[in-house]
């Protein structure tokens, strides 16, 4: 209850700031939090990061393993993609199986990298129909201070980026992971009439619509996912996606150097 | 997935003259014919079929929100449960909600959400349940739109009905609704849900792969096909009122009132029901 109190208060002092132009934190409108990268953070996975995006504190592990090939892809590796909210990272995350949050922002960071076809999956195959490398990418945030969607996504895009194939698992050389686009997704958040990329946790609790728009090194769109329960009309969707281009651009930067 | 095998991989999804493999052009929807009031205990229902989807949409409420700890006491809660039949695809679909499932039924959630007069109904909630039969591609614009009309068929007071539509890219061309095969071998899909009256986009994903000038264009397909869907969505609740006012009107008329009452009976006096007792 205190947090639905502090809200209403946290409500009007943003809603006021954004009226003049400001956010609660000093941005401007479309100006995303600092990105720091820390690959390689976890021994123990094939590839891994771990980002901080303002306040906000992902650690993805990317696992490397033998399966099998789905029916319709047999000469394709495969990618899956799962986020826990842990108890740690905020008040309001409580254990137990994965909430709807939890599942939306596992398969929208899934969505940007498999369609940028990020990963040539067909370099991932061992024996076609029988066995290939499958990725498994696992999203643990670690301290919530909103937009968990982009720094994830920074994140799992990072520890892709840095992954090795064990193929010495299998009598053969390790290979880095063949990697081929980098998507990038930035989600602008609705406040009142105001758009603001890049949310923080106050932001983004009185948000009244979310999307996040995933673009390509080209600017090409290549996922998009509208949340919350306010709307967008469509030059504000088209807002979005030029804020995504530009700010994307300084961030793939980021994470390609990192 | 299973139908994936059969169709070879260099299929022409749209050929030279621009027809597409069901004989569509690209801005042609599928057929859509929508009935309102179709179940008895719901308290609103619509049945869809779009193409070869067929999608049934049921309301439960205004009623009491379970669990408690849910319930909000300033206003309705607007929850979504969309679910696919086993035998709605050609694989057989494991029963019960999967991640799919859990992510639509929250984008569906959150859509009507800004639309129905919420604030009205303080610790209720709103129930949807979207139940996809049979399944070509589109399932979840055909469900939202089914479950407009069921909401309206329920009386629930909302701003306007919503309509939902999907455009992408197929072979090259953006074109509008997609089916199932154009979906799975298509370059791109980008379902939306509208507020026909405000123009207020309230569901909006895309996956695949589109420069921001065919976004546009998809976008625009999108958007003139619901104009069209909602007209679909208003004569199919006018049908339901209407015919529900003949059934009253053709209703037989009640038995003629005996011109001469049976005089009461005599009433013993020790008899008549003390006043303590009422």
């Amino acid at each position: 209850m205190t947090a639905v109190v502090i809200s209403e208060l946290m409500r009007e002092h943003i809603n006021r700031l954004a009226a003049s132009g400001k956010r609660s934190d000093g941005r401007v409108f479309d100006e995303p939090r600092s990105l720091t990268v820390h690959k390689n953070y976890i021994k123990t996975a094939e590839g891994s990061a771990r980002v901080q995006l303002g306040n906000t504190d992902v650690l993805v592990g990317v696992k490397i393993d033998v399966g099998e090939p789905y029916a319709d892809t047999p000469n394709q590796g495969v990618l899956t993609t799962s986020a826990e909210l842990i108890p740690m990272a905020s008040p309001n995350f409580e254990s137990g199986p994965p909430s709807p949050t939890a599942i939306e922002l596992a398969r929208v960071v899934d969505r940007g990298i498999r369609e940028t076809k990020t990963v040539n999956t067909e370099k991932l195959c061992i024996t076609p129909k029988e066995k290939v490398w499958i990725m498994f990418i696992d999203i643990h945030a670690l301290d919530y201070d909103g937009n968990l969607f982009d720094a994830a996504s920074y994140g799992a895009l990072s520890a892709l980026s840095c992954a090795i194939v064990p193929a010495s698992k299998i009598g053969k050389a390790d290979y880095p992971l063949p990697l081929e686009h980098w998507p990038i997704s930035v989600t602008s958040a609705k406040i009142g009439s105001s758009i603001v990329v890049d949310p923080n946790l106050d932001e983004e609790r009185i948000a009244d619509a979310r999307l996040t728009v995933t673009t390509d090194e080209n600017g090409d769109v290549r996922a998009m996912q509208k949340g919350l329960k306010g709307s967008f009309n469509l030059e504000e969707v088209r807002g979005a996606i030029r804020t995504s281009q530009r700010v994307g651009r300084t961030l793939r930067e980021v994470i390609q150097q990192g | 997935m299973g139908d994936v095998e059969h169709i070879p991989k260099e299929l022409k999804l749209i050929d030279e003259s621009g027809v597409r493999l069901d004989g569509r052009r690209y801005d042609e929807l599928r057929p859509i014919r929508i009935e309102a009031g179709v179940l008895k205990k719901a308290d609103g229902s619509a049945y869809i079929e779009w193409g070869n989807n067929k999608v049934l949409a049921a309301v439960y409420g205004p009623r009491e929100a379970h669990p408690r700890h849910l319930q909000d006491p300033a206003k309705a809660l607007v929850q979504c449960r969309y679910n696919m039949a086993p035998f709605s695809v050609t694989e057989r679909k494991r029963p019960g909600p999967d991640r799919r499932s859990v992510e639509i039924s929250k984008v569906i959630s959150e859509a009507f959400a800004s639309v129905v007069f919420v604030e009205q109904f303080p610790r209720t909630s709103v129930d949807i349940f979207i139940e996809v039969l049979q399944a070509d591609a589109g399932t979840r614009c055909a469900g939202l739109t089914a479950a407009s009309v069921a909401l309206a068929d329920a009386g629930i007071p909302m701003r306007d009905l919503v309509t939902s539509c999907a455009s992408g890219k197929i072979g090259g061309v953006v074109a509008l609704d997609l089916n199932k095969d154009e979906d799975n071998f298509g370059e791109a899909d980008c379902p939306m849900a509208i507020v026909p009256r405000t123009g207020e986009i309230v569901l909006l994903q895309m996956d695949g792969h589109l420069t921001v000038d065919e976004f546009e264009r998809a976008m625009d397909l999108s958007i003139v096909a619901t104009k069209g869907i909602y007209e679909l969505q208003r004569d199919a609740l006018r049908r339901r009122y209407s015919a529900m006012a003949e059934q009253a009107m053709e209703a037989p008329p009640p038995p003629p009132i005996p011109s001469e009452l049976p005089p009461p009976p005599d009433m013993p006096e020790d008899e008549l029901p003390e006043v303590d007792d009422l």
